[in-house]
């Protein structure tokens, strides 16, 4: 058959190409269960990282998570739990750009060794070439993080993709949420410059500015309702937030 | 298994005829994946392997492929390969393919892979295309090493990510470049290479 004829081209082609799509959705349909359990177990890894914790091996991971998480909350805007079912936070489907009053908060409630309660929100948002997300473990006071981890899609090695290093997670442990009683947050900030809300900061990540902009939304987005379930746990004290509330007030004026 | 002309397909790539040095391919991702050490030597490891693939299947088939579709097919098996190999990955070694993920991507834009494919399958029997594959790889390979091992030395002052530069150096008032991060410097890095690689070979010299 003559190699250049249409008829030769055109067949050539569909058989190729269902030849190799079918061999894909083979392949595909047969690796899915394994592969939607070592999604499954990550996130889990993802959390226990946030709360320092290793898992002894890769086989024990599902066991480790379900003895240090105790219980899975569902909790509402004004901080009231609203579901507390297994596995319930868990399996909330982290989405961007979710109407504030249709959200679900889902709060993994957490046991560690020495009797401490931790409590991790669980976090999702945009890098420069894809999603990226996270979760902040948050101590029993409802003010001070504990730990924090975070985990992108595609964004440059070298360069945003050390959000998922140790180095730039260990920068949150111990910062407050709350300044003087007042929520704020936390903010990633180009070294050198100071936070205009007052809010403590993270040092952004040199060469990876827009990946760094893009934890601090998703830090300010994902955290920010969280703020009456965490007054309620206690955060902001309350003691001394009357007489030094005029003080933050002035750190809004201050330049960047 | 290794006449004269299988030697020089396998050993000709690493330096005379470099793609990278010499035919100038692949300096897209030979600047993106190069800031540090391993996952420059990951992505090279995924490119020998996709290319030396690649490179058998089209050699087989290249008697019956179509001239005018060459490249079509070309693009399929290799994107056909690299979806296979980060499925099996998803399901077998979770961490790998999360260190991949954009390397993988970037594989198939790789013009090393369709220029090699075109350049040298489409005329030669599957096992010195083999060769030529892991050969090409290699030569890859090799600079990004190179060029990772300066930018992540000056750039972090690390290698492989464990510290190299003593603190001691730092405390007498030594800095990371942190220009060595960005691309740019990759750029330069290349360059410099190419130069001191053509200062070397006399017969690669233009006038």
């Amino acid at each position: 058959m003559n190699k250049n004829s249409n008829t030769y081209q055109i067949l050539y082609a569909a058989v190729m190409v269902l030849l190799v799509g079918t061999v894909l959705a083979l392949i595909y349909m047969a690796l899915k269960p394994k592969q939607n359990e070592n999604i499954a177990n990550d996130t889990r890894k993802q959390i226990l990282s946030a709360l320092h914790i290793a898992a002894p091996d890769d086989s024990k991971v599902k066991e480790t998570y379900e003895k240090y998480i105790i219980q899975d909350l569902l909790v509402d805007r004004e901080g009231n739990i609203v579901d507390s079912a297994k596995n319930v936070a868990f399996d909330v489907k982290m989405k961007k750009n979710v109407k504030l009053a249709e959200r679900q908060l889902p709060v993994m409630k957490c046991k560690m060794d020495d009797g401490s309660i931790k409590y991790v929100l669980p976090m999702y948002g945009a890098g420069l070439w894809g999603p990226i997300w996270g979760y902040v473990a948050v101590n029993e006071d409802g003010n001070t993080i504990y730990g924090a981890n975070f985990s992108h899609e595609g964004e440059t090695p070298g360069l945003g993709a050390r959000i998922a290093d140790k180095d730039f997670q260990d920068e949150f442990v111990d910062k407050h949420l709350f300044q003087e009683g007042v929520y704020k947050g936390v903010v990633v900030l180009k070294k050198g410059l100071k936070s205009v809300t007052g809010a403590e900061q993270i040092d952004a990540l040199t060469g990876a500015t827009i990946t760094s902009l893009g934890v601090s939304a998703m830090l300010e987005d994902c955290l920010t309702p969280y703020e009456a379930f965490l007054k309620k746990l206690g955060g902001g004290g309350g003691t001394q937030c009357t007489a030094d509330a005029d003080k933050s007030e002035t750190n809004d004026n201050q330049p960047e | 298994m290794l006449s004269k002309k299988n030697k020089e397909a396998l050993f000709n790539p690493l330096s005379k005829d470099n793609p990278v040095l010499v035919q100038i391919l692949g300096i897209c991702s030979a600047l993106a994946v190069t800031a540090s050490l391993e996952p420059a030597i990951v992505m090279g490891i995924s490119v020998i392997c996709v290319l030396a693939f690649s490179n058998v299947i089209i050699s087989f088939l290249r008697k019956t492929i179509p001239t005018n579709i060459r490249i079509i097919v070309q693009l399929v098996v290799v994107a056909a390969l690299v979806i296979i190999v980060q499925q099996v990955l998803i399901a077998y070694n979770y961490d790998v393919s999360k260190q991949l993920s954009v390397f993988i991507g970037l594989i198939i834009t790789n013009c090393i892979l369709m220029g090699r494919l075109e350049a040298f399958a489409m005329h030669n029997r599957p096992w010195p295309s083999f060769l030529d594959g892991i050969g090409n790889g290699l030569g890859y390979t090799i600079v990004l090493v190179i060029v990772a091992f300066f930018r992540e030395l000056l750039g972090s002052g690390k290698l492989f990510g464990y510290q190299v530069v003593p603190q001691w150096c730092y405390d007498h008032g030594y800095e990371n470049n942190g220009l060595m991060i960005l691309a740019p410097m990759a750029l330069i890095t290349v360059g410099c290479i190419i130069w001191v690689h053509r200062a070397h070979n006399k017969e690669l010299q233009e006038d």
